[in-house]
C-alpha cells in the first residue's frame, strides 16, 4: 500500500500543481517530495532484510492479457527509489522560481517523473515496467524541450529518438515472452523461469539491451548523452544523469541477468570490451572538454560505464557494487552539477578558462567542492570509493585484465577531475562579484556533502538492504 | 586496551574537525593548543601501549565496513610490534613538527587550515599504519595522499604550486591503481583481507609462487608511486613547493616511508617471490643512486633534501630487497629523525633568509642561527653515516647485508653513500660557512628562530645522535633491540633467509671502509667550498653536457610530458573534435537513417521533424511485432 503511495502522491500532486500559482506551487511540491521522503525512510526502516520482495501490491489489471498492477520492492528496488525520493526533493528545493517562464508547470514535469520513475523502480509486472519506463520519458521530454537551451529542439529529438526506439525494441522482447510464457502473464518472475533455448536468447538479449545500452548509455550510442545533458536546464540534467541514467543499469539486473544468462555469458565479453572502451574514452573526452557542464557529463557516461561493468561481471559482489554505486552516483552528480549551476549563474557561461580564484572569495563552496570531488574520484571515506572498489573486484574475478582497464579510471578520474577544480577554485585571480554559498545553496551542497561521507564510512546502511 | 586504541587516531580526527570548523571561535592560541594537543595525546597513548606491550600482535575489530558476499572488510586494527614503531615515529615526529608549525607558519593567513590539513594527515597516517587488513592500509594511504595534495597546493594562488600538488597526486594515483589490483588478488586468492588470514594462508605456499609474486608486484607498484622510486619519483622534489613543515613531516618523515612499511608487513608474501625482491633491489639501488647524482648538482636547499630523500628511500628498499627488513625500518626510523631535523632546520634558514631557499646566496650563516647550524650539523653527519650518529648504524645493517648478496651490489651502495656526504656537506658549507652572499637587508634581519622552532629542532638532533642505540648490532657489543622488537611480525619469514654470517673482521673491515669513504667525501666537500670557495655554476648554459643532463633530472619529467602527457591530450583533443561528432555520432544517426529509409513511401517525410520519427518508429515497431508472431 505504501509503494502505492509512493507512486501516487507525486502522481497526484504532479496533476494538480500546475493549475496552481507559482507560490503555491512550489509549497505543493515541496510538500510532495518531502511526503514521499518520509515514507521512503519509514520503509527503509522496516525493510525486512532477511526476505526479498516485499511492501507487496498485486491487482489484476488486463485480465484477458494477464497484465497485473504489480508493485513490489527488494533491496535494490529501494536503495533505487531512496534516490529517486531525494533526488526529487533536491531538485525541488534547488529550483529557482524567476529562472523559469512557468515554474508550475515545471514541478508538474519533475513530480510525474518521479512518480514514473517510482512506477519503473517497483514494477514487478514487465508490461507495467514498459509502461512507466515510457512514461518517464514524457516529462522529461517536456522539462528539455519548454526549459532548455538554445538549439534543444534538434538534440531533445535526437534523444527522443534514441530512446524511443531502443524502448520499442524492448516492447518486442516482452511481448514475445510473454508469448511464450506458460503462466500466461507479464510476471518478470516468471519470464526467469521461462525456457529459452539458445537462439531465442540471443535475440530476445539484443531487444533487451538495445533499451538499456541507450539509457545507460554504453558506447557507441552515448552520442545523444552529453548534448542533451548540456542542453536541459539543471534540473533536467540531474533528473537525467542521477537517476534516469539508473534506469538503464537497473533494466540490466532485472531482466538481463536472470532471464538470458546464456547470451550474456556468450556476450558479455564483447560488452565489457565496448564499456571499459567508453570508460576511458568518456574521462579522456572530459580531459579536453572546454564546457564544465560537458565536462561533467562525459565523466558521467564514464562512471556509468564502470557501473555496467560491475553488472556484466555477473558477481554478487559486482552488481551489488554497480547497485551501491547507483546510489552514489546519483547523489555526487547532483552536487556536481549544482555546483555547476551555480558557476554558470554566476558568469553567465561555462567555458572552463573563464573561471579561477574562486576559492579565495568562496571558500565553503571550495571545500564542500573538494568533498564531493573526492566522492566522484572514489577517495576512500566516501561513498564513491564503496562502489568503485565493490565493482572493480567483482570485475576482477570476471578478469584481471578488465579490471586493470576499468581501473584506469581510478588515474583519468584524478586527472580531469583536479583540472576542473584547479582551473575554477584555484589560482589569484578573484572575481569581485561572486557570493559564496548560503542558505538554501549551502544546505543543499552539505546535505550532499554529508551523505557522501555517511554512506562512505558506514556502507551498511544500503548494504545491508542487498 | 581496545578504548585506548581507538584513541589514538580519533583525537588527531577530533583534532581536525575541531579546528576546521571552529578556529574563529577558538583564536590562533587555542587552535594551535588543540592541534598540537591532541597528537601529543595520541603519542603518549601510543608510549603507554608501548610500554604495556607483551609482544603479541592483537587485532581490535570496530565495526563490519564492507560486508557483501565473499567480500568481509572489517574496520579494524592490529597492534604488533611494527606497528607500535610506526605509531611511535608517526605520533612523536608528527607532534614535534606540529609544535614547529606553530612557530613556523604563525603569520599565515591561513593558519588554522594549515593546522587542521597536518592533523587530518596524522588520523590518515595512523590508519594506515594501524589497519588490521589492505583495505584499511588504503584507506590510510589515499587519504594522506589527499592530504599531501592539500598541502602541497597550499598556497593555492600560485599555479606552479597547484600543478605540483596535482602532479603528486596522479603519480600516486597510478601506484594506487597497482596497489588496489594487488589487493583484489589477495582477495580472489586467499578469500580474506585482513593480514592474519592472507599471511597464515599464505605460508603453504611455495616459495616462486606466480600468484605470489604478481601480488608482491602489483602491491610494489603502488610503493613506487608512495615512496617515489624510479620510475614514479618525479612528483616528489616538485612537492617541495609545499610548506617546509609539511616536507618535513609528510615528504620526509613518514608518508613516502608508507612503500617501505606495506612491503614489511607483507613479508611473509615477498619473502615467497625472490623475484620481486630482486627488482625491488634493482630499483632501490638505482633509485638510491640516481637521485643522489642529482643531489650533487641541486641548488635550492630544499630540492637537495628532497633528491636525498628519494636516495634514502632508495637505500631502505636496498634493504627490503635483500631481505633485511628491520635494517629497512631501521633506517626508516633514523631517516625520520635525521630528515626531519634537516628539513626544519632548512625551514629555520629559509625564516631567517626571508624566504630565499638558494644556497648560492646564502653563507655564513652558523654565527648568526647557531641553533640551526649546530643541529643542521648533527643531522648532515648523521645521513652522511659518520659514527657514532644514527645515520651509520642503519645504512650499516643496509649494507652488509648488501655486500653478502653481492660485493659488487655493495660497491654501488658504497658510491651512493659517498655521494650522500659530498651533497650533504656541500649543502652545510655553502649555507652555514664562508661569507654571506645575501643582500644587506637579508643581513640586518638574520635571526635565530623561536623556541617553538628551536626546540624540536633539538630533541629531534638529541634523536638523529642517539637512534642508533635501537638496533646496535653484536659486534659492536650491542643486543639488537628494534631486531628482537620486530621478531614476532618477522620470525616466519626469519626462517627462509640465512642471515649473512659476515666474519667479524669482515664487518669490522667494510665498516671502517664506509666510514673512510663518508670522510673522504667530507673532506673533499671541504676543500671544494671551504677552502677553495667555489660555488655553484650560477648560469645553466655553462653546465657540461652529462652534468647538465644530470641537472636535469635526466629529462625524466620531459620524457613523461612530451611521450605521454602531450600526445594523449592531443589525440583526444582531436576525438573530441573530429572522431566523437562526426565518425560516432555521423555513423549511429547514418545506419538508423538508412534503417528508416527503407520505408521508401515515407522518405519525403526524411526532413528530421518530430512526426517522421514518430511514424517511422511506430512502422518499424509493428514491423518488428509482426516478424516476432511470425517466428
Amino acid at each position: 500500500m505504501l509503494t502505492l503511495l509512493l507512486l501516487a502522491v507525486p502522481f497526484v500532486f504532479g496533476l494538480i500543481v500546475h493549475l496552481l500559482n507559482e507560490r503555491n506551487a512550489r509549497f505543493a511540491a515541496l510538500f510532495s517530495t518531502i511526503i514521499s521522503l518520509g515514507i521512503t525512510s519509514y520503509l527503509f526502516a522496516t525493510f525486512d532484510r532477511e526476505s526479498g520482495m516485499q511492501f507487496e501490491l498485486n491487482k489484476v489489471w488486463v485480465k484477458d492479457l494477464g497484465i497485473n498492477f504489480h508493485l513490489a520492492m527488494d533491496g535494490t528496488s529501494l536503495i533505487l527509489i531512496a534516490l529517486t525520493s531525494l533526488i526529487s526533493l533536491l531538485v525541488v528545493i534547488s529550483t529557482e522560481q524567476s529562472k523559469f517562464s512557468n515554474p508550475a508547470l515545471f514541478y508538474t514535469f519533475v513530480l510525474l517523473m518521479q512518480s514514473a520513475l517510482t512506477g519503473v523502480f517497483t514494477s514487478q509486472d514487465a508490461f507495467l515496467f514498459y509502461v512507466f519506463w515510457e512514461l518517464a520519458l514524457i516529462p522529461i521530454y517536456f522539462i528539455c524541450f519548454l526549459f532548455g537551451e538554445e538549439g534543444r529542439f534538434r538534440i531533445t529529438l535526437k534523444f527522443f529518438a534514441y530512446t524511443l526506439a531502443g524502448s520499442l525494441l524492448m516492447l518486442v522482447g516482452i511481448i514475445y515472452l510473454r508469448s511464450i510464457n506458460p503462466e500466461q502473464n507479464f510476471e518478470i518472475s516468471s519470464f526467469t523461469k521461462i525456457v529459452l533455448n539458445s537462439s531465442e536468447q540471443k535475440w530476445l538479449f539484443w531487444l533487451f539491451l538495445a533499451a538499456f545500452a541507450v539509457k545507460i548509455p554504453i558506447f557507441p550510442l552515448h552520442t545523444w548523452q552529453p548534448d542533451t545533458y548540456v542542453n536541459a536546464p539543471f534540473q533536467g540534467t540531474v533528473l537525467l544523469g542521477s537517476v534516469m541514467s539508473k534506469m538503464g543499469i537497473y533494466g540490466l539486473i532485472r531482466f538481463i541477468l536472470p532471464i538470458f544468462p546464456d547470451a550474456l555469458n556468450e556476450y558479455s565479453g564483447m560488452l565489457m570490451f565496448l564499456v571499459i572502451f567508453g570508460i576511458i574514452y568518456g574521462s579522456l573526452m572530459a580531459w579536453v572538454q572546454q564546457d564544465i557542464k560537458r565536462l561533467l557529463a562525459y565523466s558521467s557516461f564514464a562512471h556509468m560505464g564502470i557501473m555496467a561493468a560491475g553488472v556484466l561481471s555477473n558477481t554478487n559482489v559486482g552488481v551489488s557494487g554497480a547497485v551501491f554505486q547507483m546510489f552514489a552516483h546519483g547523489v555526487y552528480s547532483f552536487g556536481l552539477f549544482y555546483i555547476v549551476y551555480l558557476l554558470e549563474d554566476f558568469k553567465g557561461n561555462r567555458v572552463i578558462g573563464n573561471f579561477g580564484g574562486l576559492r579565495n572569495i568562496a571558500p565553503k563552496l571550495a571545500t564542500v567542492f573538494l568533498i564531493i570531488l573526492l566522492g566522484s574520484v572514489g577517495l576512500p571515506l566516501t561513498n564513491g570509493f564503496i562502489g568503485e572498489f565493490m565493482i572493480l573486484s567483482g570485475v576482477f574475478t570476471y578478469s584481471p585484465n578488465a579490471a586493470l582497464f576499468a581501473g584506469l579510471s581510478v588515474i583519468l578520474g584524478a586527472v580531469y577531475m583536479l583540472q576542473f577544480y584547479q582551473k575554477t577554485m584555484l589560482g589569484n585571480v578573484a572575481p569581485d562579484s561572486f557570493n559564496d554559498i548560503k542558505g538554501k545553496s549551502f544546505v543543499l551542497l552539505g546535505i550532499v556533502s554529508l551523505i557522501i561521507i555517511l554512506t562512505g564510512v558506514f556502507p551498511a546502511i544500503l548494504t545491508g538492504l542487498l | 586496551m581496545d578504548q585506548i586504541v581507538w584513541l589514538i587516531p580519533i583525537l588527531p580526527l577530533l583534532g581536525f574537525i575541531v579546528v576546521a570548523f571552529l578556529h574563529r571561535m577558538l583564536g590562533n592560541t587555542l587552535v594551535s593548543a588543540v592541534a598540537c594537543g591532541t597528537i601529543l595525546g595520541s603519542f603518549l597513548l601510543s608510549i603507554y601501549l608501548f610500554t604495556s606491550f607483551d609482544g603479541n600482535g592483537q587485532n581490535i575489530t570496530y565495526f563490519d565496513w564492507i560486508n557483501i558476499a565473499s567480500l568481509h572488510v572489517p574496520f579494524a586494527f592490529l597492534i604488533d610490534g611494527l606497528s607500535l614503531v610506526m605509531l611511535l615515529v608517526v605520533t612523536g615526529i608528527g607532534f614535534l613538527i606540529h609544535l614547529y608549525s606553530v612557530g613556523y607558519m604563525h603569520d599565515d593567513e591561513r593558519f588554522p587550515q594549515f593546522m587542521s590539513y597536518l592533523n587530518l594527515f596524522v588520523f590518515f597516517m595512523l590508519l594506515l599504519v594501524m589497519g588490521n587488513n589492505y583495505i584499511v592500509m588504503f584507506t590510510g594511504w589515499e587519504g594522506v595522499g589527499l592530504c599531501s595534495y592539500l598541502l602541497i597546493g597550499f598556497w593555492f594562488k600560485n599555479h606552479s604550486y597547484n600543478n605540483a600538488a596535482n602532479k603528486a597526486f596522479i603519480m600516486n594515483r597510478i601506484g594506487d591503481l597497482g596497489f588496489l589490483l594487488g589487493i583484489f588478488l589477495i582477495w580472489t586468492t586467499f578469500d580474506s583481507v585482513i593480514y592474519s588470514e592472507v599471511f597464515g594462508s599464505a605460508e603453504s605456499y611455495s616459495k616462486g609462487d606466480k600468484v605470489i609474486t604478481s601480488i608482491t608486484l602489483l602491491l610494489f607498484i603502488g610503493a613506487m608511486g608512495k615512496s617515489a622510486q624510479i620510475p614514479l619519483y618525479t612528483w616528489l622534489p616538485d612537492a617541495m613547493a609545499g610548506p617546509t613543515p609539511v616536507s618535513a613531516l609528510i615528504h620526509a618523515a613518514t608518508m613516502v616511508t608508507a612503500g617501505v612499511y606495506m612491503v614489511v608487513r607483507s613479508n611473509i608474501l615477498y619473502t615467497l617471490s625472490p623475484d620481486t625482491l630482486n627488482l625491488i633491489l634493482g630499483i632501490g639501488l638505482a633509485t638510491a643512486f640516481f637521485a643522489a647524482t642529482i643531489g650533487l648538482y641541486q641548488n635550492d636547499i630544499k630540492k637537495v633534501l628532497a633528491y636525498s630523500t628519494v636516495s634514502q628511500l632508495g637505500f631502505m628498499f636496498i634493504g627490503l630487497g635483500v631481505g633485511a627488513y628491520t635494517a629497512g625500518i631501521f633506517h626508516l626510523v633514523t631517516h625520520a629523525f635525521f630528515k626531519a631535523l634537516l628539513f626544519l632546520g632548512a625551514g629555520s634558514v629559509i625564516h631567517a633568509m626571508g624566504g630565499e631557499q638558494d644556497i648560492r646566496k646564502m653563507g655564513g650563516l652558523r654565527s648568526s642561527i647557531k641553533i640551526t647550524y649546530l643541529t643542521f650539523l648533527i643531522g648532515t653527519i648523521a645521513i652522511s653515516g659518520i659514527p657514532p650518529f644514527s645515520g651509520f648504524f642503519s645504512k650499516d645493517e643496509i649494507l652488509m647485508h648488501l655486500y653478502s648478496k653481492s660485493p659488487l651490489l655493495w660497491f654501488i651502495g658504497i658510491v651512493s653513500s659517498a655521494l650522500t656526504a659530498f651533497y650533504m656537506f656541500r649543502l652545510l658549507f655553502l649555507t652555514f660557512w664562508g661569507d654571506f652572499r645575501g643582500t644587506k637587508h637579508q643581513a640586518d634581519h638574520l635571526h635565530e628562530s623561536p623556541y617553538s622552532m628551536t626546540v624540536p629542532l633539538m630533541i629531534l638532533a638529541l634523536l638523529a645522535f642517539v637512534g642508533g642505540a635501537l638496533n646496535i648490532p653484536e659486534v659492536m657489543g650491542g643486543n639488537t633491540a628494534l631486531h628482537h622488537f620486530l621478531q614476532k611480525v618477522l620470525e616466519s619469514t626469519e626462517l627462509r633467509f640465512v642471515s649473512p654470517h659476515l666474519t667479524h673482521t669482515t664487518e669490522y673491515v667494510l665498516m671502517i671502509i664506509a666510514v673512510a669513504i663518508a670522510a673522504i667525501s667530507s673532506w673533499f666537500a671541504y676543500d671544494t667550498y671551504v677552502v677553495k670557495t667555489k660555488l655553484p655554476v650560477g648560469n645553466e648554459d655553462d653546465l657540461k653536457n652529462l652534468v647538465r643532463i644530470i641537472y636535469h633530472k635526466y629529462y625524466i619529467d620531459e620524457l613523461y610530458e612530451k611521450g605521454i602527457v602531450k600526445p594523449l591530450n592531443w589525440i583526444s583533443r582531436q576525438i573530441n573534435k573530429h572522431v566523437e561528432p562526426k565518425i560516432i555520432d555521423g555513423t549511429v544517426e547514418g545506419s538508423a537513417n538508412i534503417v528508416l529509409s527503407f520505408s521508401g513511401t515515407i522518405r519525403q517525410l526524411q526532413t528530421g521533424s518530430i512526426g517522421f520519427y514518430l511514424v517511422a518508429m511506430v512502422l518499424s515497431f509493428v514491423l518488428l511485432f509482426a516478424l516476432a508472431l511470425i517466428i
